[in-house]
């Protein structure tokens, strides 16, 4: 609709007064673009093994080197881009679709109050990696368990976030003038509470996602990530620890993808944050 | 000439403070009637309970007790899904223009929404009547596709009037719609509001603090203090013999425009009670400078009292 | 000349992405001994930015560019800042709008006037406390000793507003600026808050700068007004003279908007139009595109500044040549 026609002025306003923030969201496009034309951009298939070439340098043929395997590192970084991105993405998404509808629920109707936010609160009483870890040892290894285990994680986080705004913009003129006009409860929380809750949304999701990224690299790293030979940054490294003195490579390469990555997420947040805070309301 | 088209009968609304059992007594049983196509102001400084009363007109708050009536319909009684039907018939215009309107709906969508919800016209049709609203209240039809931070106060007031009047009401609400807008600008939405009062035969129920503004729009005036109503009368009534001291101080107050016509002052002596623990007897008791024993001790009640003829009411003891 | 604060061809711009705004541009007007000078205007005019400049408190992106304000004999914008903090709630006091956002909350309303004291004299405690439970008796607060202890929040507004006059008053100021002192105040209260101020203004001959938008409390207390708009002022005269015959096209259509107790009409007469954009200012006398009487010669240049009367100046080519509107 009308936003879509505005959002490369946006962008553009955007990129110009945060430069900062504009490499970021380079590097996400970047590695968003990688991630969705991983077959068409990888030189190899990210699984075929060469074992006599395992732990080979980088070379003209294999331009970031090969793992212990011998399977094409760039192969598979780029195809774990892929893996990285999915399962962060649709992690925070799960999180915040049911997040925010339950924050806004429970702020809303002060009898869904309590019971909801407290239940809320058992969640984020764990520590994150506790809560995927149990929710994959109960549901087995495979990517989307990956996914829902992170995902619930952050449902609590979104929850939080949403149900402080709605209760402030449930206080505001505006919403009490939309009763007046005779607007129904859905309504007022679809139109008048939800857009005005988007910024904020928008920050805490790009804020999240590097950590989602980790979080998959770190259960990856445990070994109860996604199951090999699926080419993800988090397997990656772990299997990169033994070979890290005779070829380091094989750790430095993913390593940095995940670091640039998580960087261009966290930059972009943080700009959009800043963004968005006050300038809002002149945009 | 007219009927009655909204009528408020013993209007309570209590608070309850949060973590005691104390209650804020916001509005403490008013009776009021407002006839059709005049404009009722409703003064009183901060703390009276008059924006509490236009909430509660609206049933944007419920009552604690009483009874409203809108043509005959029983407002309080009604259940949530009836009374959303009903609300194209009274509509209201807040205080703060940079609040009141939802900042992420276009100036379209915002006086369009209205209609969607209460009448049955095409698309087409609705556009044509948004067409017709902006001209009404002094915007152009460009402005339809612009955010409300992108105007001034005087024209989001404006947006928010020709909101109101979307969908064709009887009665409206104005709380304090120009005081927080300069004073030219003030002149021009008054102006505006008297003339679509003319075009649409409209009644409104005038809410300020401003006693001068309020003389201006009103035909009869209703002053109020901590909750309740303390003197009803038409405006030239009020003006011209006020009766209750708080109304007389309150008149005398208003700094006068002409330097040389300094009026005496009724000094009041004091700040407002709370609202929570309430005066005895009369509530304006602590501040009056004519209190007598049995205004502290026995509460006055509104009534009428004949003066030249005119409908006139006060609760006062002091007034024969 | 006896003005106890001059102020000459002072200009504060605001530089910010979109363009300079120029709040205060050549903005010249005095403040005799022990008078009372109202500055009039709707938001946008520069009547706050003005006394903010006076005070030398207009931060970033707000600069004051150019003039002087001298304040016993010397040039404020000159001063170093350790001697402009000296005479900042000392010699020149300031009230703001707001009672409830000017006093920090955590802190005692007695103990916060008696700070303003200690931080430029040097007095025992004791003897500040002595002097803030004086000044609260001076402005009507009862129960004083009880009062002090008291946080903010345990104030009404009114009364909160009598404290900051107290604090202002505490060093004993020779020029108090008091900015929409009683905006935020009740009708009933602000009469009194007014009383008071003229009060003050008897008993310890300080002068007084008066910041509103209401002509109302001007005319309840101003000895002399100056009119503001667009950064400019308009209009200067005593308080009688303004009043009954305004000479400059936006003071005479500031009185004709104003609904008056004094008279009944149907129908009130805007200005036509609405102020322009700080950023878009129009070429001449800013107020052109709104005045009933604009002239050829308004589009070029800027007004003059005539005395039409003795202490009565106006800006205005209307009055070029003993012209009249």
């Amino acid at each position: 609709m009308k936003l879509l026609r505005r959002l490369p002025r946006i962008v553009w306003a955007f990129a110009r007064d945060y430069k900062l923030g504009a490499v970021g969201g380079a590097l996400v496009l970047l590695f968003l673009a990688v991630a969705l034309l991983a077959p068409q951009l990888a030189p190899y298939d990210p699984d075929t093994i060469s074992l006599r070439e395992s732990l080979a340098g980088p070379s003209p043929r294999h331009l970031l080197g090969q793992d212990n395997q011998g399977r094409d590192l760039l192969s598979r970084i780029i195809f774990g881009a892929r893996m990285s991105l999915y399962i962060s993405m649709s992690a925070i998404g799960m999180g915040a679709l049911f997040g925010v509808v339950l924050g806004m629920l429970a702020a809303y109707y002060r009898r869904l109050d309590m019971p909801i936010m407290r239940l809320m609160d058992v969640v984020l009483a764990f520590p994150g990696i506790i809560v995927a870890l149990t929710t994959i040892a109960i549901l087995g290894r495979s990517v989307n368990n990956v996914v829902i285990a992170i995902g619930i994680y952050h449902i609590p986080q979104f929850a939080r976030l949403v149900h402080g705004l709605t209760l402030s913009i449930k206080e505001t003129i505006f919403v009490e003038g939309a009763v007046a006009s005779g607007e129904s409860d859905c309504s007022i929380l679809t139109r008048y509470i939800l857009p005005n809750c988007l910024a904020p949304i928008i920050v805490q999701t790009s804020l999240l996602i590097p950590g989602a990224i980790m979080t998959a690299a770190t259960l990856s790293f445990l070994g109860l990530g996604v199951p090999p030979p699926t080419a993800e940054w988090g397997s990656m490294l772990q299997n990169s620890l033994q070979w890290a003195q005779m070829a380091p490579h094989v750790m430095i390469m993913p390593g940095l993808a995940l670091m640039l990555a998580v960087f261009g997420f966290n930059v972009l947040g943080d700009e959009l944050r800043d963004a968005m805070d006050p300038r809002l309301k002149k945009r | 000439m007219s009927e009655r088209l909204l009528e408020i009968r013993g209007l309570v609304k209590h608070f309850a403070v949060e973590g005691t059992r104390e209650m804020v007594h916001a509005v403490d049983g008013v009776d009021l009637g407002v006839m059709k196509g005049e404009t009722l102001g409703l003064v009183g400084e901060s703390g009276c309970g008059k924006t509490t009363v236009g909430r509660l007109v609206l049933r944007l708050l419920d009552p604690t007790a009483g009874e409203l009536l809108l043509d005959g319909h029983d407002l309080v009684r009604l259940p949530r899904k009836e009374l959303r039907r009903l609300r194209f018939r009274m509509q209201i215009v807040f205080q703060d223009p940079f609040s009141s309107l939802n900042p992420r709906m276009t100036v379209q969508t915002l006086l369009t929404r209205p209609m969607e919800i209460h009448l049955t016209l095409s698309a087409v049709a609705r556009q044509a009547r948004l067409e017709e609203l902006l001209e009404k209240v002094g915007l152009r039809g460009e402005h339809r596709s612009r955010y409300p931070h992108e105007f001034s106060g005087g024209q989001r007031q404006r947006i928010a009037i020709a909101r109101a009047l979307s969908v064709n009401p009887d009665f409206i609400v104005l709380d304090e719609p120009t005081s927080a807008l300069d004073v030219s600008v003030q002149a021009q939405i008054l102006n505006l509001l008297k003339q679509l009062q003319r075009d649409h035969g409209l009644t409104y129920l005038f809410i300020s603090h401003n006693l001068s503004v309020v003389r201006h729009m009103s035909d009869r005036i209703a002053v109020m203090y901590l909750g309740q109503l303390v003197e009803v009368a038409s405006r030239d009534a009020l003006f011209t013999a006020p009766l209750h001291p708080y109304t007389r101080a309150l008149i005398s107050a208003i700094p006068a425009l002409t330097p040389r016509g300094r009026r005496e002052r009724i000094r009041l002596t004091g700040d407002v009670p709370s609202a929570i623990r309430v005066p005895s007897g009369c509530r304006f008791h602590t501040r009056c400078p004519f209190a007598s024993d049995r205004c502290r001790s026995e509460a006055p009640t509104l009534r009428q009292v004949a003066v030249g003829g005119e409908a006139h009411q006060v609760s006062c003891h002091l007034v024969p | 000349m006896g003005a106890l604060l001059e102020v000459r061809n002072l200009r504060t711009h605001f530089f910010s992405r979109a363009g300079v705004v120029r709040a205060v541009d050549d903005v010249s007007f005095s403040l005799g001994r022990g008078e009372i000078l109202g500055l009039v205007g709707e938001s946008g005019c520069g009547k706050s930015v003005s006394s903010l400049s006076i005070m030398r408190l207009v931060d970033r992106p707000g600069r004051i560019v150019a003039g002087e304000i001298l304040f016993e004999e010397r040039d404020l914008l000159q001063l170093a800042k350790e001697e402009m903090r000296r005479l900042r709630g000392s010699r020149l006091a300031m009230i703001f709008q707001e009672p409830t956002s000017s006093m920090n909350p955590v802190f005692t309303t007695g103990s916060q006037i008696a700070e303003a004291i200690l931080v430029h004299e040097r007095v025992s405690r004791k003897a500040a406390r002595e002097r803030v439970l004086r000044l609260m008796q001076l402005v009507g607060i009862p129960d004083p000793e009880r009062r002090f202890r008291q946080f903010p929040h345990q104030f009404s507004g009114g009364m909160l507003q009598r404290m900051m006059v107290a604090m202002a008053l505490a060093c004993n100021p020779s020029v108090l600026i008091a900015d929409e002192p009683v905006t935020a105040l009740d009708v009933t209260i602000q009469a009194q808050i007014l009383d008071l101020i003229k009060e003050l203004r008897d008993r310890t001959g300080a002068s007084i700068l008066l910041i509103t938008h209401d002509m109302g409390v001007v005319a309840e207390t101003c000895d002399r007004v100056a009119v503001m708009y667009l950064g400019k002022i308009v209009e200067t005269a005593a308080l009688e003279p303004l009043f009954e015959a305004p000479r400059h096209p936006y003071t005479v259509g500031l009185f004709a908007s104003i609904p008056r107790l004094e008279e009944t009409v149907e129908w009130l007469q805007p200005i036509p139009g609405t102020v322009p954009s700080p950023l878009d200012l129009p070429a001449g006398c800013r107020f052109r595109n709104r005045c009933p009487h604009a002239l050829p010669i308004c589009a070029e240049a800027e007004p003059p500044t005539l005395e039409v009367a003795p202490g009565h100046r106006v800006a205005c080519f209307l009055y070029e040549a003993g012209g009249r509107a």
